[in-house]
């Protein structure tokens, strides 16, 4: 474990460092870039893989760009909180979904839905806004309370706290209108644009997620974010060093619960609904399967998990099939079950990991980088 | 947080224990029968939840290997203990059958994984995640969606007869005895044998016990297969008592989890405790007030771990 | 590091840009179906039935349908409406299908309907899903529901149960859509008619340990249980009320004594032998439709059923009806489809289990069977049937203003202690 974060910190690119284990100490390599280095950080790929974002809705199928792009973006958003909570603050919540979840839920209660006698109808934007809002408040309550536990604790807690709101969802009828949920969940016409469509959307949630994505790599560059991998590294010696530890990792939650606020609203107008099965266990489970599957040691990584989940979803079916032959066509899931088991188990930092091992390796780049 | 002054200790203990004692007081006075079978129900049914979960607590206490495949290996055991017992005949066969595929798999899974990934919680819990969406297929594929429910021999079948509530059923009352034989084995093969004592020396210091030159290995391997082996042995047991079907591994798996974490990870009288306060939770809330009654438990949880971030009985590491 | 960002990112774009032209490709020669059912989740067993159900209607055709070869696209969803409706857009918009069959379950069904407004174009022939609201709430006039819904499939229960001299009843029933539209439909007429339902216990789902449930039970006050619980639920219910000595009788909803629960792998509940219930079909029907239907299934599927299940024949005739529909325009899907829809509005059939039309909201019209519990000469335990009502509308036979008074069933809706 120590080789491993030791030879990942000669490299010299700290983003790329990020270790679940916090009995890592801190290495001094790891202070080095400290602020946003302005400009010169911009280069030919990050103008390059904007332009085809910005181009991708023009030339792919409106299936693709709303399905494929934006669910994509949405569910990354929120496994991007997750990534920051765990790659960085070693805490790993499985309340995330959850969070997302009750932003839904307020989007539908606030703003309008099927459920006449439930939702308010007010405008879109105040809902927006108390869906954040209360979401963010609720995910800084789940945080307060678990910060107080450790490794396998902390994911139990949020575990419980996550499927006591499923259980919660699926009984309550004055507030939440139980297994029925939610339908026809308003999207808001605004600015002369249906934010529904398959083109308005897809930009819409790729605002949010490159907001989201530029925030976080700001982020752990300041005072705030050092200290937040400080106490995931050693949080004794960064109580010693003055830093209040539990504070840090409340406020971490805080942000967390930002982000995945905001995916959330975005998953209620991606769907259409809400329903208890938003955020019953499974989907819990997909977020940490996301974050874990495209990798925690940089914010780029849930969206790529993101992309490799949401095509498998989609297209398990056929290639099952495609594979296999016709009587694999319900066997998909031992398809999806097995291409993540091998992605766990031959790489433990998910796609990413796998990605810049195979560079490391053959690629010519990687050869410069580390002389 | 952990240096919670006494006085403090005592009120909450006091805020949680007075109304318990009245609600106990006023379900007496309005349906005494009521809830003396409501408080058997939540005993026997944390029985079945000790069984289960003394094999998840043995496992993640020693090795802190966090099986989320525990689940899925109930549901293995069940299925396999089903075919034997439908070919021989013998319930008893069934038991012995769920007991050793379990354990077997148990054991497959410490040699050729486990011991590769020692400390990665993630690692180990995203695979064991893998792996039972993985197993759950198979098993569906196999089994299909049927329902499967084992059959007893008579003599624990049907109904006892009981003082103040006429009769309760036989198998429940079995089942619980059965939970207090192994919580006992237990107790006795951790205290009294050589090989319990090298898995209680594990729990508390793994490299120390490396290090006085036992084979940590072996050790890890016999307790991951009891351990296995007790959630297939569960299998039967609960399969028994209520049935099998796809969906029943996810249902085992997060009582285990709940259990454990309650009780205290690694230790046998957490899960005991664990297991009581889950089963009894859930009775009497679906008693008294069904609508919420399986939000409750999973409250209970987080208020436990809010204030005892171990759980009851867990020691800190 | 960062450079593996650009290229990974490109090759994910590239592989779905290639996809996303191979999937507007077609051939016009054959009519695309999209099958959607629960492959996934709790109704896993019951989605792949469904899949035998829609199969065997096209097999029977020889695979055609209007002179044109029929393909199925299947697509599968958890039973959650989220992923039924991303499971349908893929169909739709993906794999451009022209007719949609599916989803299963009630809150998928109202999903897809919400879902079919966008693609006016797209014919959605509901699968098995019945909830009520689906089609008498904000009805879509391109969703089409051939078989009738869960309040429907207990009509006439209730007088049955008072004809047995059950007056008093309490009723043991999962919390959730489906169970709240079965009760309505037994206690609509069952409370009209003088009887009482003097308790209810509305058990969550994920509840398996039905122990405490049956402590509950008003035993002196009662004279009969109305059980709607389905699969291992039921099979808990029956196994511990059993042994914890209860013994008055009961009454099943559609799913509570279906083939799944009678034969199940374990000991047979001859306790249940006289429990009447009710519902769409029934597998002891004497009919030469409902024998050949089964003839084919069994012909058909070596790993399916020992007999076809509800969802089987509820995809079997939703898909019959689409296909009925395509053999009145001989395949002609132009126009945006409004010829096809309007034979599917007309059309009527002799289904396995009676006559297959719809109503002016494009709900099924169709049969109730009346049915008890009876051991086979193999000692296999069967439903049989007792009375058969036919015609049942969405209304439950009430005038529609008097039915909207009632509203639809939930928890409290209809009561009568």
């Amino acid at each position: 474990m120590n080789a491993r974060a030791g030879s990942v910190g000669a490299q010299g690119t700290w983003a790329a460092r990020g270790t679940l284990y916090p009995d890592v100490a801190l290495s001094p390599s790891r202070g080095g870039r400290t602020a946003w280095n302005g400009w010169r950080a911009v280069r030919a790929r990050h103008v390059l893989i904007l332009a085809a974002l910005l181009i991708y809705p023009w030339v792919a199928t409106p299936f693709f760009t709303f399905q494929i792009g934006g669910q994509s973006l949405v569910l990354g958003l929120i496994a991007l909180s997750l990534t920051f909570l765990a790659g960085y603050g070693g805490m790993v919540s499985l309340a995330q979904m959850t969070v997302a979840g009750i932003a839904s839920y307020c989007i539908a209660i606030f703003s309008t839905s099927a459920a006449t006698q439930i939702s308010l109808g007010w405008p879109w934007w105040l809902g927006v806004l108390i869906a954040v809002s209360v979401a963010t408040l609720l995910s800084t309550l789940i945080g307060w309370l678990s910060v107080r536990t450790e490794g396998i604790y902390t994911i139990m807690i949020t575990l419980s706290v996550g499927v006591a709101f499923y259980y919660l969802c699926e009984q309550n009828y004055s507030v939440l209108n139980g297994h029925q949920g939610f339908h026809q969940v308003s999207t808001p016409v605004a600015f002369g644009v249906n934010w529904r469509d398959p083109i308005p959307y897809f930009y819409l949630a790729l605002f949010c997620a490159l907001t989201g994505y530029f925030f976080i790599k700001y982020l752990l560059r300041t005072p705030f974010g050092l200290a937040l991998q400080g106490t995931r590294d050693n949080p004794r010696r960064m109580n010693a060093l003055g830093f209040n530890v539990t504070a840090h990792r409340v406020a971490s939650y805080s942000i967390a619960g930002v982000l995945a606020a905001v995916g959330g609203v975005l998953l209620a107008w991606y769907n259409g609904l809400v329903t208890p099965g938003t955020v019953n266990t499974g989907a819990l489970i997909n977020i940490l399967i996301v974050a874990v599957l495209g990798g925690m040691r940089h914010p780029i990584g849930p969206f790529i998990g993101a992309i490799v989940f949401v095509l498998m979803q989609t297209f398990g079916i056929d290639l099952a099939s495609q594979l296999m032959g016709d009587w694999a066509r319900e066997r998909f899931n031992l398809v999806i079950g097995m291409v993540f088991l091998l992605i766990v188990l031959f790489s433990p930092d998910g796609l990413l990991g796998w990605w810049s091992g195979l560079r490391a390796r053959f690629g010519p780049q990687a050869r410069s980088n580390r002389g | 947080m952990q240096s919670m002054t006494r006085t403090w200790r005592y009120a909450l203990t006091l805020a949680i224990v007075i109304p318990l004692i009245a609600f106990a007081i006023w379900a007496l006075d309005d349906n005494p029968k009521l809830f003396l079978r409501t408080l058997l129900n939540g005993i026997t049914l944390a029985a079945l939840y000790f069984v289960v979960a003394s094999g998840f607590t043995l496992v993640f206490g020693l090795m802190r290997n966090v099986n989320l495949a525990h689940g899925s290996l109930y549901l293995a055991g069940a299925y396999v203990g089903w075919i034997v017992g439908d070919a021989t005949g013998s319930w008893l066969m069934a038991v012995a059958a769920g007991f050793l595929v379990a354990a077997l798999m148990g054991l497959l899974l410490q040699v050729l994984v486990f011991r590769f990934m020692p400390g990665q919680d993630l690692r180990q819990t995203m695979f064991t995640i893998g792996l039972s969406i993985v197993l759950a297929d198979v098993m569906l594929w196999k089994f299909g969606g049927e329902i499967y429910q084992f059959d007893p021999p008579s003599i624990i079948y049907g109904k006892t007869p009981m003082l103040f509530l006429n009769t309760y059923p036989t198998y429940r009352l079995v089942m619980l005895a059965t939970a207090i034989v192994i919580g006992c084995v237990l107790w006795w093969f951790l205290n009294r044998t050589r090989v319990g004592m090298m898995i209680r020396a594990g729990v508390d210091d793994r490299a120390m016990l490396a290090a006085s030159g036992v084979n940590v290995q072996m050790v890890f391997a016999i307790t991951f297969a009891i351990g296995a082996g007790l959630a297939g042995f569960g299998g039967v047991v609960g399969g028994t008592a209520l049935s099998i079907s796809p969906g029943e591994d996810t249902r085992y798996l997060l009582a285990s989890l709940m259990v454990v974490i309650v009780g205290g990870m690694g230790s046998i009288v957490g899960a005991a405790l664990g297991s009581l306060l889950v089963g009894l939770v859930e009775q009497i809330g679906l008693a008294y007030a069904p609508t919420y009654s399986i939000v409750f438990t999973f409250v209970i949880m987080v208020l436990v771990l809010a204030f005892r971030p171990q759980g009851i009985l867990g020691r800190r590491t | 590091m960062q450079s593996t960002r650009r290229t990974f990112g490109r090759k994910v774009l590239g592989a779905a840009m290639v996809l996303a032209f191979a999937g507007t490709v077609q051939a016009q020669e054959t009519i695309k179906v999209g099958l959607l059912a629960a492959l996934e989740g709790p109704f896993a067993a019951g989605g792949q039935d469904c899949m035998r159900g829609a199969e065997l209607a096209l097999l029977q055709k020889g695979g055609m349908a209007g002179g044109k070869k029929i393909q199925f696209i299947k697509g599968s969803s958890d039973a959650s409406p989220d992923k039924a409706v991303n499971a349908t857009r893929k169909l739709v918009e993906q794999d451009k299908v022209q007719i949609m069959i599916g989803p299963l379950s009630g809150d998928e069904g109202i999903a897809v309907k919400n879902y079919s407004k966008t693609q006016p174009n797209i014919t959605f022939v509901n699968g098995s899903s019945g909830a009520q609201a689906t089609t008498l709430l904000d009805p879509s006039t391109n969703f089409f529901r051939f078989h009738t819904e869960g309040a429907q499939w207990m009509v006439g229960l209730g007088e049955h149960a008072l004809s047995k001299g059950y007056k008093k009843m309490y009723l043991i029933s999962e919390d959730y859509g489906f169970p709240y539209s079965q009760v309505q439909g037994f206690m609509a007429s069952y409370c009209a008619k003088g009887g009482r339902v003097v308790g209810k216990s509305w058990v969550p789902l994920g509840t398996k340990d039905y122990s405490s449930v049956i402590a509950k039970i008003p035993n002196d006050s009662i004279d009969a249980l109305l059980v709607v619980l389905g699969g291992s639920d039921a099979v808990n219910f029956l196994t511990q009320y059993e042994q914890s000595g209860g013994d008055k009788p009961l009454v099943g909803g559609t799913i509570t004594v279906d083939q799944t629960v009678l034969n199940f792998k374990g000991k047979r509940r001859e306790s249940l032998v006289g429990t009447p219930s009710a519902g769409p079909m029934a597998d002891s029907l004497d009919t030469p439709e409902w024998k050949k239907f089964v003839a084919d299934y069994k012909a058909n599927f070596k790993d399916g059923f020992p007999s076809p299940s509800l969802f089987a024949y509820l995809y079997y005739v939703s898909t019959r009806a689409a296909l009925e529909g395509l053999d009145a325009v001989k395949g002609d899907l132009s126009g945006n489809q409004v010829k096809y829809r309007e034979a599917l509005q007309k059309l009527s059939f002799k289904g396995p289990a009676g006559d297959v039309r719809i109503d002016k909201n494009r709900n099924g019209i169709g049969t109730t069977f009346i049915t008890e519990v009876v051991k086979n000469a193999d000692g296999s335990l069967a439903n049989k049937v007792i009375k058969t009502i036919p015609n049942i509308t969405q209304t439950l036979g009430l005038p529609e203003a008097e039915f909207k008074k009632m509203g639809l069933g939930s928890r409290d809706v209809p009561n009568c202690p």
